[in-house]
């Protein structure tokens, strides 16, 4: 399919033995927010990590505005505009909120040695720009009281919110959440539908959105894709997925196991 | 004047005050000025390392060996080449030997660099302890070269070295060291290595490349070892390998631990500090009145670097200059609640 933002087609990965992601297919549009669900070691985390390529998968192709990125180096996916966040939040931990979100600039802002050495006026004139930008954004989610504090001594809402930013800082297309109502209150995740929904309309990007609450993901996302031991069980609206029957098995067969 | 230019001016001033100072130091008694010189060389050593250890959070243990290539390229530039230099120059003037010198510990530095360059571009890919491990070796393997290269004298040395090496030189090199580090901290430079060390993964995940900001750190605290390694030969006139042994890399890292590690002027007062007290143990070992053991444990390094690292870990595992400024507070220190990491990669 052109035209798709991400496109995965028969994407597999094995570790030994173990097949996590089993010919996985996946469209995602420019400003599509898409969910995907599915039980514990289902393989979602792993999905993420082929996307930005923490993983590079055993078989099929990942393309991104139609160009090929399965294999690259992270570091180079995330500039090229896919954007995530971590399951375990992986914020830096002797920065401050500040340099957090700044962290998410410096790829773009890349002045020479001789630059950062012998600091001109222009030199400054980019710094300031950054700063304000970053303090920009730390407004508008509400972190700006917190600009100089380090990020572990933030409430878990505050840091998944901050990790959040971060993302947002390096201009992704994508943005890709690894379950992040994860260990928040009802109050909280319901700020938190909210704000993927602001972000999405305001940035204009695209959203893969990875979660355990049913509620936040039905509440959301246009399109549900679910996995179950690395296969795709069921994909549609929240609507068409949630009386699959496969996806009752798969959540209920689930729930029995944990038990 | 405008204030964004302070660390230009204060630059400036250092370079100016250590012209004043070499200009008098034929007044020092010539053991304190030797002494002060190797502070300063030991600051820029330790500032250098702290670059690779501290902020960019890697563990090199082969700092020596950079040291060792500065020192024996640039005393070989300078013995071999100096008179045909001269020559084209005019005569052994007061800029020609300005000239000279700073062309051999560029020489020096550049060397340190390019061995850095071979040692870090394979060896930084690797996690963790791996790179003690490979620098550790890659400073034996210098070392081993060296007392087998017989035109540097091999084991025996290599001497008749010019003494070129003033408060001058030395002090002007530890202000460079210390400016350049402090820009490039507060630039898009430093805060690659911060990320880097805080968490490699998160940092390309933000498109920060770790590898590129590894080799940058590594690479000149490489060039700034080599000119180090420069003064120092052109200090004592005469080097040997065995000077750039294994013991000589460990005391460095210590400076670093001591200072803090990602604290330049932690660094710099524990570079101080350390090597006073090397200085004067050598003294101690020597007061008959004291009991042997005594002066025993105080000839012996190895014993002395341990004591200090525990007496350290146990009262201020924070480094010794904990209230000093620092971008990032150093992981494992106890301000940092530190974020779970999962049990397999991300
Ligand atoms: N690096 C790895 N090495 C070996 N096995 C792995 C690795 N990463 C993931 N797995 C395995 O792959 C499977 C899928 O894991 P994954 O983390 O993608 O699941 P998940 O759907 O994100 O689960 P959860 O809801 O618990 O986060 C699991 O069985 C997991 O143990
Ligand atoms: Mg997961």
């Amino acid at each position: 399919m052109t035209g798709a933002l991400l496109n995965l087609q028969q994407c597999s990965v094995r570790f030994g033995g173990l097949t996590a992601v089993s010919a996985f297919d996946l469209q995602i549009g420019a400003q599509d927010l898409v969910g995907m669900i599915g039980p514990n070691g289902a393989g979602k985390t792993t999905v993420f990590n082929i996307i930005t390529g923490v993983y590079r998968p055993t078989d099929g192709s990942i393309t991104f505005e139609n160009v090929a990125i399965a294999g690259l180096k992270p570091s180079n996916i995330a500039r090229r505009g896919i954007a995530r966040t971590f399951q375990n939040i992986r914020l830096f931990p002797t920065l401050n909120v500040f340099d957090n979100v700044r962290s998410g600039f410096n790829q773009r802002l890349r002045h020479g040695l001789a630059h950062a050495l012998w600091r001109m006026g222009t030199f400054y004139r980019e710094e300031n720009e950054v700063a304000r930008q970053v303090d920009e954004l730390l407004e508008i989610f509400d972190l700006g009281k917190f600009r100089d504090v380090l990020c572990g001594s933030l409430s878990y809402g505050d840091q998944r919110r901050l990790e959040i930013v971060r993302a947002l800082a390096t201009r992704p297309k994508l943005l890709l959440l690894d379950e992040p109502a994860a260990g928040m209150n009802p109050r909280e995740k319901e700020e938190l539908m909210e704000l993927i929904q602001f972000v999405k309309q305001k940035f204009e990007i695209a959203v893969l959105l990875v979660e355990h609450d049913m509620k936040v993901v039905m509440g959301i996302c246009q399109r549900v894709t679910v996995l179950d031991y690395g296969i795709k069980i069921a994909e549609g609206t929240p609507a068409e997925v949630q009386k699959n029957p496969k996806v009752i098995e798969a959540y209920l067969g689930g729930e029995k196991k944990k038990a | 004047m405008n204030y964004r230019h302070i660390k230009k001016w204060l630059l400036l001033a250092a370079i100016i005050l250590s012209g004043f100072a070499s200009h008098f130091s034929d007044a020092i008694n010539a053991y304190y000025l030797q002494v002060v010189i190797f502070i300063g060389i030991n600051i820029i050593l330790a500032v250098g390392l702290n670059l690779i250890n501290g902020y960019t959070g890697q563990f090199s243990l082969g700092h020596a060996g950079f040291m060792a290539i500065g020192a024996y390229v640039s005393a070989y530039l300078s013995n071999e080449h100096s008179a045909g230099f001269f020559h084209a120059l005019g005569g052994a003037s007061f800029f020609s030997v300005a000239a000279l010198f700073l062309g051999v510990l560029i020489a020096g530095g550049l060397a340190a660099a390019v061995a850095g360059l071979i040692v870090g571009v394979p060896s930084l890919r690797l996690k963790g302890d791996y790179l003690a491990i490979v620098t550790l070796g890659f400073g034996e393997i210098i070392r081993v070269v060296i007392q087998n290269t017989d035109a540097v004298g091999g084991p025996r040395g290599y001497g008749g070295i010019a003494s070129y090496t003033t408060l001058f030189w030395t002090y002007s090199i530890v202000a460079i060291t210390i400016y350049v580090v402090v820009s490039l901290i507060d630039s898009t430079y430093g805060r690659g290595f911060l990320t880097v060390r805080d968490d490699a993964v998160a940092a390309e995940a933000v498109g920060i490349n770790p590898t590129r900001y590894k080799v940058t750190a590594f690479v000149l605290g490489a060039f700034f070892a080599g000119i180090a390694g420069g003064l120092y030969a052109h200090s004592t006139t005469y080097i040997n390998p065995s000077g750039f042994d294994f013991q000589r890399s460990i005391e460095i890292v210590i400076m670093v631990i001591l200072g803090g590690m990602g604290s330049t002027a932690g660094v710099t007062f524990a570079a101080i500090l350390l090597t006073l007290l090397l200085e004067y143990l050598r003294f101690v070992s020597g007061y008959q009145w004291l009991p042997e053991i005594v002066r025993r444990i105080a000839a012996n390094r190895v014993i002395i670097y341990s004591l200090v690292l525990i007496a350290l870990m146990l009262l201020r595992p924070q480094g010794l200059f904990g209230w000093l400024p620092r971008r990032g507070v150093p992981v494992g220190s106890a301000r940092v609640k530190r974020t779970k990491l999962p049990p397999h990669a991300p």
